[in-house]
């Protein structure tokens, strides 16, 4: 079980062929608290940098990019009743949406956890 | 001598301040009010009637509607409710508005006398135009002071806002380039710094937008404004002076480079009041601009509206204005109604434009005169100036001055305090000011933009910074408690926005029914 | 000048502190040949309150106020009596010069007029949730339109041939610039259209008026039906709020959005502006509504206030992905108008409604008596249309000549057609006498 991270602060837990997505604890930081997440349709074919889902909180909307391309295979239903999921577990309960992987060799560019904990340092 | 036993104490009593409790909740002249469904007395009415004679209804197989839910009151329940909650408000009457961009002068009320005027007020639309001349030589009174002002040749009346000026005057562009067989330009370029109506406004009407950076002196980057130029451009939205509250200086030399890539200049007017009538927007090579009737020209903000959004545009343009639009010829005046036929762009909206906030503008321009706008800009840029002089040193202002009619400042001085841009604004209200703008312009991190207009006075303006030195040196010094519980003073304290927005509850609904929780 | 406050000695000071010896110099920015040198020329100066006054009323003087003849006149329009209290009330300077809510905390009278505002309306229309208003009903059935392409994924909007005019090529302007299809049907000043005969797997929306811009009142549940049956949204337009109280609501008709114009209750007719735009829709759309919104929260004391909110929709945030690029609402209109409801009540608006009505049903009795003079409806609220034997537009300048505004001439509206056709609009306002003096001049001059 592998998590990669993008420049965009997106999440990506690879489990066999089911790679699980969200946002990481950071972006859930800056957005402030979530009160919408609108989450694409099962079966919908995602590419990778492309917009996949948007995540409101009260003063902006923030786009949710697909970390890698495939088709979405589930989403998180409990978002939309309870949309601070993403605030009190962006990296566990609040996980946006479950897809299945086109090419995984796509997640060799991106970041591991301890690459993205030094990009994020530098951010600050 | 004779005592008067019933003397009663004129002193100031016993020096206990705490804020009790009281029974009813209310606190003095600040009164807890219900909402209007909350106080209904069934069979009560507000309106005295005729009695509705006995009738066979002719409303063919549609059946006569059920019970409403409406609540009744009596005349001085419904007066009570709107006095009251009219005292929670703050507005222009009450105190300065700082509102960068918003520009919150004085409304006169010599307007509102105005546009009561029955001979205005009390006239249809769709009247035939011989009963109406008046109101057309209104309008066209208006659009006269609005190109002379502007120097441009042709203007429209017809747009209720600003964003829907906005909206025709790109509507213009498109039309034009349709004429001219290039609807193939569909890129518009647009500075970080615009206001959030002009990429919704450019997106909306099918354009990309492209966005230009600013320079670090705050102004749109020339050479990479040219750079984006290309022969799919339709054209530039740019906001002069611009939301930073500068000049853009190369204004001329960005009209001459977007025309000579052959698209067309959109200048957002919502910073007019620097400049009416010290400066001819037609010199700075615009094709159309909107101006905000309810900004520079004094109409009432009305808690949100209604506002008016008229666009003047170049003879490039002028063809395409839509309609309807009033026209002066021998016979007198008329109003071009249709479209067809013709090559005006279309229709807006119903009718003929905002006639009552052209009749308040109206009045307004008159009681200036030319002399008087031209004060007016210099008294406003004057205070500006003067406000950010007065405040440079314990706030950071974002650029280098002299600024236009508002100054830009950003957070760097809160940096490390704990204190936000928020928290300020928020222990300014306790002051009794309302806030400035706030996180606008994005192109700095926390903006404060402040806009005093002309018709503050001076010592207006000395209690307003008196109060903003001293709550931005005590945010420094790093009571962030004070701060975060601010405003303790005002009807409500901070409000959970989170929450509204959660689980929005947007109307009310009577207590026997599930609660209608909208998603 | 009476709106300046800074004096020559206030001036001198603060230029002092600015560090600059005029106000010349704070304008160095602007290329000198974009520069006036002093007041633009041609233009007059001030002048005072007296004789702002005497031109602007030597203007309204050259106008035919509504009131002071004998008015039917409607068409999207109509002539209310406003109660002397709406007209106090909406001048209260915290109301009148109040910006927008956007500071919560100060502006909770605002807050709980738009809560009682969009209570009000959904109330009105019998649909679950409504906005705090758009800028008139011909803009809100435009924005209808696009939400339903949002909605639908599919682009093309149906529009009645009852449909007023004005509202149709709103909506046409909308859809040529922004990209979508418009169907609009001929006019159809006796009904009898087939709406369903142009609904397919591309029709995101069928738009109808109720009543119509002719005043036929219809039953619109079958269509609904039939309309959402095909995965297509009904949008109801109403032009005279009034109709609310009498008419069966588009909510319990089964509409999916009701575009509307408040005008009649607390606004003046004001020769077409500012109006208010009502915009209410089911429960299921609210996050694709355009507009402000309004809704109900706690504050840090624990006690209810009110906030604007699900702002991620609205231009400033979403910016290029905005549901629409609306920046006001109609404020004072919208409070005008909740103030008028306020007054009338349940027993009060209703029974307006009715007596509306009654002066209609009238008014069509007194006219099917006139030589000429053929009324085409069956079934209206409180306008119909006539047709006559000559040219309408005609008999309404000479009916003006008489000093009676006798009606809206059809063409007026449909450019080049219906030449015979007049619509007529009876209210509260009008008296016997008024009716007299119609019928009268009407059979003097047909």
């Amino acid at each position: 079980m592998t998590v990669k991270y993008t420049k965009d602060h997106e999440w990506i837990r690879v489990e066999g062929d089911t790679a699980t997505v969200g946002v990481s604890d950071y972006a859930q930081h800056q957005l402030g608290d979530v009160v919408f997440v609108e989450l694409p349709d099962v079966g919908r074919t995602l590419a990778q940098g492309k917009e996949a889902a948007v995540v409101e909180s009260v003063k902006a909307a923030s786009e949710v990019f697909a970390p890698a391309s495939g088709e979405v295979t589930e989403v998180n239903a409990d978002l939309e009743g309870e949309p601070a999921k993403v605030n009190s577990g962006a990296e566990t309960d609040g996980w946006f949406f479950r897809m299945r992987l086109s090419n995984p060799a796509e997640l060799d560019g991106l970041m591991d956890a301890a690459a993205y904990k030094d990009y994020v340092e530098g951010l600050q | 001598m004779s005592m008067n036993s019933q003397g009663r104490p004129t002193g100031t009593g016993s020096a206990d301040s705490a804020v009790p409790d009281t029974v009813t909740g209310n606190r003095g002249l600040q009164i807890e009010e219900p909402l209007i469904f909350e106080q209904d007395s069934p069979g009560r009415c507000g309106v005295d009637l005729p009695e509705v004679p006995a009738m066979n209804l002719r409303l063919g197989s549609v059946k006569p509607r059920t019970r409403i839910g409406l609540p009744g009151l009596a005349e001085p329940q419904v007066v009570r409710h709107y006095t009251r909650l009219s005292q929670k408000n703050y507005s222009i009457d009450t105190g300065l508005y700082p509102l960068g961009s918003c520009t919150m002068k004085h409304n006169p009320r010599l307007n509102e006398k105005a546009a009561r005027l029955a001979g205005f007020a009390d006239v249809h639309p769709l009247q035939p135009v011989s009963t109406v001349q008046g109101a057309l030589e209104l309008m066209d009174a208006l659009a006269h002071w609005l190109k002379t002002l502007t120097g441009m040749p042709a203007v429209t009346l017809a747009p209720a806002a600003g964003a829907h000026g906005e909206m025709a005057g790109m509507m213009a562009i498109r039309a034009a380039l349709e004429h001219r067989g290039e609807a193939g330009r569909t890129r518009v370029l647009v500075p970080e710094s615009a206001h959030g109506t002009n990429p919704a406004t450019a997106a909306a009407l099918g354009f990309t937008v492209d966005p230009i950076p600013a320079t670090p002196e705050g102004r749109v980057d020339l050479d990479a404004m040219k750079a984006k130029l290309g022969p799919d451009v339709a054209g530039i939205m740019l906001t002069n002076p611009n939301t930073c509250g500068l000049f853009e200086r190369d204004v001329r030399a960005i009209a001459d480079a977007v025309h000579e890539a052959g698209g067309y200049f959109y200048c957002d007017g919502a910073n007019f009041n620097a400049i009416v009538g010290r400066v001819k927007p037609a010199d700075l090579g615009i094709d159309a601009m909107h101006i905000n009737l309810h900004k520079t020209f004094s109409t009432p903000h009305g808690g949100g509206g209604p506002g008016s959004g008229p666009v003047v545009f170049s003879d490039a343009l002028a063809p395409f204005v839509p309609v309807p639009y009033v026209v002066h010829d021998a016979g007198g005046f008329r109003l071009v109604e249709d479209a067809n036929g013709s090559t005006a762009f279309g229709r807006m909206k119903a009718f003929h434009g905002q006639m009552g906030m052209f009749i308040r503008a109206l009045a307004y321009i008159l009681s200036h005169g030319a002399d008087g706008l031209w004060q007016a800009a210099g008294d406003a840029v004057l205070n500006a100036n003067y406000v950010m002089a007065r405040l440079k040193d314990v706030m950071t202002p974002s650029f280098e001055g002299p600024c236009m009619h508002e100054c830009l400042f950003d957070d760097r001085f809160l940096k490390g305090s704990g204190v936000t841009t928020l928290d300020l604004a928020k222990a300014l209200i306790d002051e009794g000011f309302h806030p400035m703008t706030m996180y606008f312009p994005l192109v700095v991190h926390g903006a404060l933009l402040i806009e005093p207009t002309e018709t503050e006075s001076k010592a207006g303006i000395d209690q307003f910074v008196d109060a903003l030195r001293a709550l931005a040196q005590r945010a420094v010094s790093g009571d962030v408690a004070y701060f975060q519980g601010a405003p303790r003073l005002t009807p409500r304290r901070r409000l959970d926005e989170t929450a509204a927005a959660r689980k929005p509850v947007l109307r009310w609904t009577p207590p026997a029914e599930p609660a209608l929780a909208a998603e | 000048m009476r709106y300046l406050p800074l004096t020559e000695a206030d001036r001198h000071a603060m230029l002092a502190a600015v560090g600059v010896s005029s106000v010349e110099d704070l304008f160095r920015d602007v290329p000198s040949a974009a520069r006036r040198s002093g007041p633009v020329e041609g233009l007059p100066n001030h002048a005072g309150e007296l004789e702002v006054e005497r031109q602007l009323a030597a203007m309204a003087g050259r106008n035919i106020p509504a009131g002071s003849v004998p008015s039917f006149l409607g068409a999207g329009a109509y002539r209310h009596h406003v109660p002397a209290t709406v007209d106090h009330m909406v001048q209260r300077g915290e109301f009148l010069t109040a910006y927008t809510p956007y500071q919560p905390e100060i502006s909770q009278g605002t807050l709980q007029v738009l809560f009682e505002f969009q209570t009000q309306v959904a109330l009105l229309t019998g649909m679950d949730v409504a906005n705090a208003s758009m800028y008139d009903g011909a803009t809100a059935c435009a924005e209808a339109v696009m939400m339903a392409n949002r909605i639908t994924r599919r682009k093309k909007a149906v529009l009645s041939g009852g449909l007023h005019p004005h509202y149709r090529d709103t909506t046409k302007t909308d859809a040529h610039f922004i990209g979508f299809d418009v169907v609009a049907m001929p006019a159809a000043p006796k009904g009898g259209e087939d709406l369903m005969a142009q609904v397919d797997a591309d029709t995101a929306c069928v738009v109808v008026q109720n009543p119509d811009v002719f005043g036929h009142v219809r039953d619109y549940t079958a269509l609904a039906r039939m309309c959402q049956a095909k995965g297509a949204l009904l949008i109801v337009v109403v032009t005279e709020a009034l109709s609310l109280g009498l008419l069966t609501p588009p909510g319990e008709m089964g509409a999916d959005i009701v575009a509307a114009e408040g005008q009649s209750l607390g606004n003046a007719l004001s020769f077409g502006g500012p109006y208010v735009g009502l915009f209410a829709v089911k429960e299921k759309y609210v996050r694709q509504m355009p507009g402000r919104l309004c809704g109900q929260t706690v504050d840090a004391d624990g006690r209810r206030g009110f906030v604007l909110t699900l702002s991620t929709r609205e231009q400033h945030i979403r910016r290029e992905k905005a549901t629409s690029n609306i920046c006001t609402n109609a404020g004072l209109c919208a409070l005008a108008f909740s103030i008028h409801l306020s007054l009338l009540g349940e027993e009060g608006f209703t029974n307006l409604a009715r007596l509306n009505h009654a002066k209609a049903v009238q008014l069509a009795d007194r006219l099917s008596g006139v030589k000429g003079v053929e009324v085409l409806n069956d079934a209206f609220f409180n306008e119909f249309t006539v047709t006559l034997p000559r040219d309408a537009a005609e008999v309404v300048e000479e009916l003006a000549k008489r000093r009676i505004l006798g009606g809206v001439p059809a063409s007026r509206l449909f450019a080049g057609e219906l030449p015979e056709h007049l619509i007529l609009a009876a209210t509260e306002t009008n008296t016997d006498s008024d009716m007299d003096a119609l019928t009268k001049a009407l059979a003097e001059v047909l």
